[in-house]
């Protein structure tokens, strides 16, 4: 469960600790003015029921009380400016040394990410999933393709907007291992709800694994049916969208899926991946994802369990 | 103090009777200008659009009371909080305030009719076409359906598909002309129509909160006029402001919007802190304590709401050095609205309590405000709103505020002024009820919020999965509004039973300081039978202990009122008001078919320009009635 | 005198008569010039209301110019002829205008018949040279985001000339009707203060639109 007082890393841990402070505080302010209130009310009252018509009294008392509470509450928003303005300057000084940069690209309604490296080679992509490696910074240029998204993972700092015509970072680290979600915070349009992405911290050896496996193509399918599933997606629609990085589908319009099977989700969030849910996936995606960008596919059974078979064979 | 002892005879009673009257039955009720009779079209409709947001609010709690919910699908969904969120804002929270200040404002300050009556007819008729209009765009399916501030790309040409956003921008058109003419008008009154002796600082704080509401309107909703034309004529004329690949940039808008729509939060608050100043004194039999301070602290409130606005944009890429301004300008605010929250408390605190339904309010709004101006204060901060910014926590927050805010004092208000406006009373004890339903049923709806949103619940979603762990909170959040539409029923009951068969008020139910409390209940179409002179800030409480108390020379035969000077209301010109026409009914027509035509046409931009001239020509034009009354009375400077 | 009528006095210019419990003003005039008219500050709204969006739009040049590296993207600046001969004629028009004003505050009413007939034209005139420079351009307003601001700019001052020259000749008209009521002048008072918002908006607007892009 994502929850941004979780903090998984430093950034979500200075906020988290800001959080603790101000809402104390504001506590404090709240229980002191309704107590005065209600001291207030109950003095009104009771001067009500006793007779007479006592003109204005004890305006000067007043008058010392409403200054100090003034005073006092001026104080206390400084002390509070002083507070937001040093956890400010903390999340800017995160050390980033030895980055890892990613570029993320918001879509309607998916993620793109992009893992960077000096090494043409070595730069891979994904989709919809967030891989980093404990302990090191980690640099994400955020950039929107379509309309403003925003990019949030509460445990680990707080968001940014993703805005067409501008290019943007974000910069945190992952003090722990750990799976977090990841939501696009910003609406945008008929999806908005299902633009999830996941987030695996790992530690860096299995990191180092997983970026390595990231990078190699597509492994051959063995099985008939998985074979069979590929030229189905080479002859077919799918390759117009997708890429299988190693075969000649190399569209852009919609995620990468060349280590497909190995993520936790499909379709953004809208559902955990599972053959069953795969299948129901390529079918119908404007079932589980009404205004997807993908359409539906009404294949025959065999069609469409060898397709999944194929997919499934993109680990 | 009543108007019982007004000192007219019998034949000038029946000559003012005559010269305010209007024409009979259906021509009367569309050429009328008496301000009661329009703030109360002005107030009545407000609540009927509060009551659509609330069923289409009802419609969201219910769609996201379980997890994957099917009740409402995303297209609906997002039409429904575009329209949840418009309605509640541009056509309730705004027009509402203004309206109650339109019945109040001359009585208050002991005269006969707004400065300019023909502007506020004509802007009631473009709000309700406005209204309309939107909803009708809703009703076939092509609502508005980008959030209430409509953010460019998502509403611009290229993904606002069909007609829905054009209907949002040219609503904005609408509602934003019938602010700013009923705040013109308003502020015009408040200035220059005082009765003799009410100098700037003994007129009631009700009248200045209005004034400073009204200048921030003059100065604040030019703004989101013009951004939602641009974006209109980057829809519908191939223009660029907002298209990055031509040289605009999208968030462009977001400075547009937000430069106004910060201002706006306070055109609804500010006059809400009126109401309660009104009330407070009353109910505590004592005047404000830290009258002045309150004056200060209101200037200062409007001043300071112009320089908050980039805090809705945190989470864009704005150089930092910059949002910490705002941050700082963002708390500072807070001090002028704790100023006054210390002088109730004072003025309390040194009186003698009557604790009836509208100081019942008065104490929820307290509890209620304070907790969204806390959060306020959360978001305030850079760090913080990065993470709960878009989320339920600022649900939360804005409603806090503004059902603290706004709707507690305005419960307040109608419970306080009612007897005014309709000569019966409400029930208290139905009242009472409403109250505590209200409140129990608020919180239950919106202080889950707070915690969903940590909980990394987004905005603007219409549905979620069970593994999120949302769905018990929100469940009891659609508890709560169940609660609160009981309350909001029995609210409905009070009055309708009330108008029927309420008990009758007497001109001054809770013996109240200021002037509306001379007028009969309800008033005269005149308002007062003589203008009153006025030597303090409470006039009822301490009237003029020697010298003039009525200002006597006015016409009684024809519509005569008095102009005064800006600072110290001193006599200065005899001013006869229009009479009731049916021009500012038939300008509105025309601006309203103007703008309606221009969200499908270009030419009709264009052509349909043409009707509205010819009617504000004819509007204009003195009629041989309207020269000869002035000639009759007229006196060269 | 024109500083009597116009300024709102302090105290007021015909007092009321107190007498007994009563304030008498039946001797106070019924109409009366600048701020002691409450057109005039209704007027004095509108100027602020139509000053804030000019204003803002002006903000939103240089905030999209500062955005872009070629202003304009590709392009020439407008001409400057058209223009020009605009701001000199406009600015010329502040003469009768200013003899409209003193006119109708003094109730000279051939003065005013006179100026009024001359600002109608005048104001005619200035909506023809108008026209020519929108095709001078150089620019169409879906051409880039700096074609749209400055025909935009150019816009929003030629909806606000073109009401206000249809004002004048209203009033021009409404001057020539019998009977006329004294309060009319006021009316002729206030148009010509609008007149001069209209003059002072243009010179600004004016040095964005045909200045600007050449620095």
């Amino acid at each position: 469960m994502s929850d941004a007082l979780d903090a998984a890393g430093p950034q979500a841990a200075w906020i988290a600790r800001l959080w603790w402070i101000s809402l104390w505080l504001c506590l404090a302010v709240f229980i002191g003015v309704m107590a005065a209130l209600g001291l207030a009310l109950w003095r009104s009252h009771r001067a009500a029921r006793t007779a007479g018509d006592a003109p204005v009294r004890k305006d000067r008392a007043l008058r010392v009380l409403v200054g100090s509470a003034t005073l006092l509450s001026s104080v206390l928003l400084v002390g509070l400016l002083e507070v937001s303005v040093l956890t400010d300057r903390a999340l800017e000084r995160l050390p980033r040394g030895d980055a890892l940069s990613i570029r993320v690209t918001a879509h309607q309604w998916w993620w793109e990410m992009v893992y960077e490296d000096a090494r043409a080679d070595h730069v891979f992509a994904t989709a919809n999933e967030l891989v980093i490696p404990v302990g090191r910074p980690v640099v994400v240029t955020l950039e929107a393709d379509d309309v403003i998204h925003s990019f949030w993972v509460p445990n680990l700092h707080g968001k940014k907007d993703l805005i067409p015509g501008r290019s943007t970072t974000i910069e945190f680290r992952a003090d722990r291992a750990g799976r977090f979600v990841g939501r696009c915070a910003e609406f945008c349009g008929l999806q908005h709800a299902f633009m999830a992405y996941d987030v695996v911290a790992l530690p860096p050896d299995r990191y180092a694994q997983w970026a390595e496996h990231e990078r190699a193509s597509a492994p051959e399918p063995q099985a008939a049916d998985a074979v069979r599933g590929r030229e189905l997606f080479l002859t077919g629609s799918c390759m117009l969208c997708h890429a299988v990085q190693g075969t000649s589908a190399q569209g852009r319009r919609g995620p990468d899926l060349t280590h497909f099977a190995s993520r936790s989700h499909i379709g953004a969030g809208s559902i955990a991946n599972s053959p069953q849910a795969l299948a129901r996936w390529i079918e119908d995606p404007q079932k589980l994802k009404p205004g997807a960008n993908m359409p539906s596919h009404f294949l025959p059974a065999d069609d469409l369990a060898a397709l999944v078979a194929y997919l499934e064979t993109l680990t | 103090m009543a108007e019982a002892s007004s000192g007219l005879d019998a034949q000038a009673q029946a000559e003012l009777a005559r010269a305010w009257s209007d024409p009979p039955t259906f021509k009367g009720w569309i050429c009328t200008l008496d301000h009661k009779a329009i703030a109360r079209r002005f107030v009545v409709t407000a609540l009927l659009f509060f009551f659509a947001g609330g069923v289409l609010g009802g419609l969201m709690r219910h769609q996201l009371s379980e997890p994957g919910k099917t009740l409402v699908g995303p297209d609906l969904y997002n039409q429904v909080f575009t329209m949840h969120g418009t309605t509640m804002m541009f056509l309730f929270a705004v027009p509402v305030m203004q309206g109650v200040a339109l019945y109040l404002l001359p009585l208050m300050v002991g005269t006969r009719n707004t400065a300019f009556p023909r502007m506020s007819a004509c802007s009631y008729w473009i709000y309700l076409i406005g209204g309309l209009t939107l909803f009708a765009g809703f009703a076939c399916n092509t609502g508005a359906d980008a959030g209430w501030f409509s953010y460019v790309p998502l509403a611009g040409p290229e993904y606002g598909f069909g007609k829905r956003s054009d209907f949002w921008n040219v609503l904005v058109n609408f509602t934003e002309a019938t602010g700013l003419m009923l705040a013109v008008d308003l502020a015009t009154t408040a200035l220059k129509m005082r009765a003799p002796g009410m100098s700037l600082l003994r007129m009631p704080l009700f009248v200045w909160a209005t004034m400073v509401s009204s200048v921030m309107i003059i100065f604040a909703m030019p703004t989101v006029m013009l951004g939602a034309n641009l974006v209109q004529f980057d829809r519908m004329a191939g223009t660029h402001f907002f298209n990055p690949a031509e040289g605009g940039d999208a968030l462009l808008w977001q400075h547009m919007f937000w430069y106004f729509g910060h201002p706006e939060v306070y055109f609804i608050f500010v006059p809400a802190l009126g109401m309660i100043s009104a009330i407070i004194p009353t109910f505590a039999r004592r005047p404000m304590f830290g009258h002045r301070a309150i004056v200060l602290s209101l200037i200062a409130t409007g001043f300071l709401s112009f320089g908050l606005w980039v805090h809705h944009m945190y989470a864009t890429n704005l150089p930092e050095l910059g949002k910490s301004f705002f941050t700082a300008m963002s708390f500072m605010i807070a001090i002028p609205s704790a100023v006054q929250l210390f002088c109730w408390i004072a003025t309390i605190a040194g009186g003698r309590l009557v604790l009836k339904t509208p100081m019942l309010f008065i104490a929820g709004f307290f509890a209620t405000l304070m907790i969204g101006g806390l959060t306020g204060i959360m978001l305030g901060s850079v760090p913080l709103d990065l993470q709960v910014h878009d989320t339920y926590f600022v649900v939360a927050h804005l409603h806090y505020v503004l059902i603290g805010g706004a709707l507690y004092p305005l419960f307040g208000a109608i419970y306080y002024w009612f007897p005014k406006v309709y000569g019966r009373m409400l029930d208290e004890r139905l009242g009472r009820w409403q109250f505590w339903l209200l409140s129990i049923g608020f919180n239950l709806t919106f202080f889950p919020l707070h915690v969903l949103g940590l909980h990394g619940m987004p905005r603007r979603i219409y549905t979620y999965t069970a593994d999120t762990g949302w769905g018990p909170l929100k469940f009891v959040s659609w508890v709560g509004a169940m609660i609160e539409d009981a309350s909001m029923a029995l609210f409905v009951f009070n009055i309708v039973r009330a108008v029927w068969k309420g008990r009758p008020a007497e001109p001054d139910p809770w013996d109240g300081p200021t002037l509306e409390w001379a007028a009969s209940s309800p008033p005269a179409p005149y308002n007062f039978e003589r203008i009153p002179v006025v030597a303090s800030a409470e006039p009822l409480w301490s009237p003029p202990a020697s010298g003039p108390r009525w200002v006597a020379g006015l016409s009684t035969k024809l519509r005569e009122g008095l102009v005064t000077t800006v600072l110290d209301a001193l006599p200065d010109v005899r001013y006869l008001y229009p009479t009731p026409s049916p021009w500012p009914i038939v300008a509105a027509f025309t601006v309203g078919f103007w703008l309606v035509w221009s969200i499908f046409s270009n030419k009709g931009m264009l052509i349909g320009l043409l009707p509205p001239t010819i009617a504000f020509i004819a509007w204009y034009w003195p009629t041989k009635e309207e020269a000869d009354a002035e000639l009759e009375v007229e006196k060269r400077p | 005198m024109t500083r009597g009528p116009r300024r709102e006095a302090t105290p007021a210019s015909v007092p009321a008569v107190p007498r007994g419990d009563e304030l008498d003003v039946s001797g106070l005039p019924s109409y009366g010039f600048g701020t002691r008219s409450l057109m005039w500050w209704g007027t004095v709204a509108m100027c602020a209301i139509e000053g804030t969006a000019f204003g803002f739009m002006i903000v939103v040049y240089f905030y999209l110019r500062s955005l872009s590296q070629a202003w304009p993207a590709g392009g020439a600046a407008p001409d400057l002829g058209w223009g020009t001969f605009n701001l000199v004629i406009i600015l010329l028009s502040a003469i009768p205008n200013w003899f409209a004003d003193r006119a109708a505050i003094d109730h000279d009413l051939p003065v005013v018949r006179l100026t009024l007939v001359l600002g109608s034209l005048c104001g005619l005139a200035l909506c023809a040279v108008r026209a020519m420079e929108f095709t001078v351009l150089n620019v169409r307003w879906d051409d880039g985001a700096y074609g749209s601001v400055i025909w935009m700019l150019m816009g929003l001052h030629t909806f606000n000339l073109v009401t206000d020259v249809v004002d004048t000749m209203v009033l021009t008209a409404v001057m020539f009707k019998q009977p006329l009521e004294g309060k009319r002048f006021v009316d002729i008072a206030e148009n010509c203060g609008y007149w001069v918002f209209i003059v002072v908006t243009w010179v600004p607007i004016y040095a964005v639109v045909y200045w600007a892009p050449r620095f």
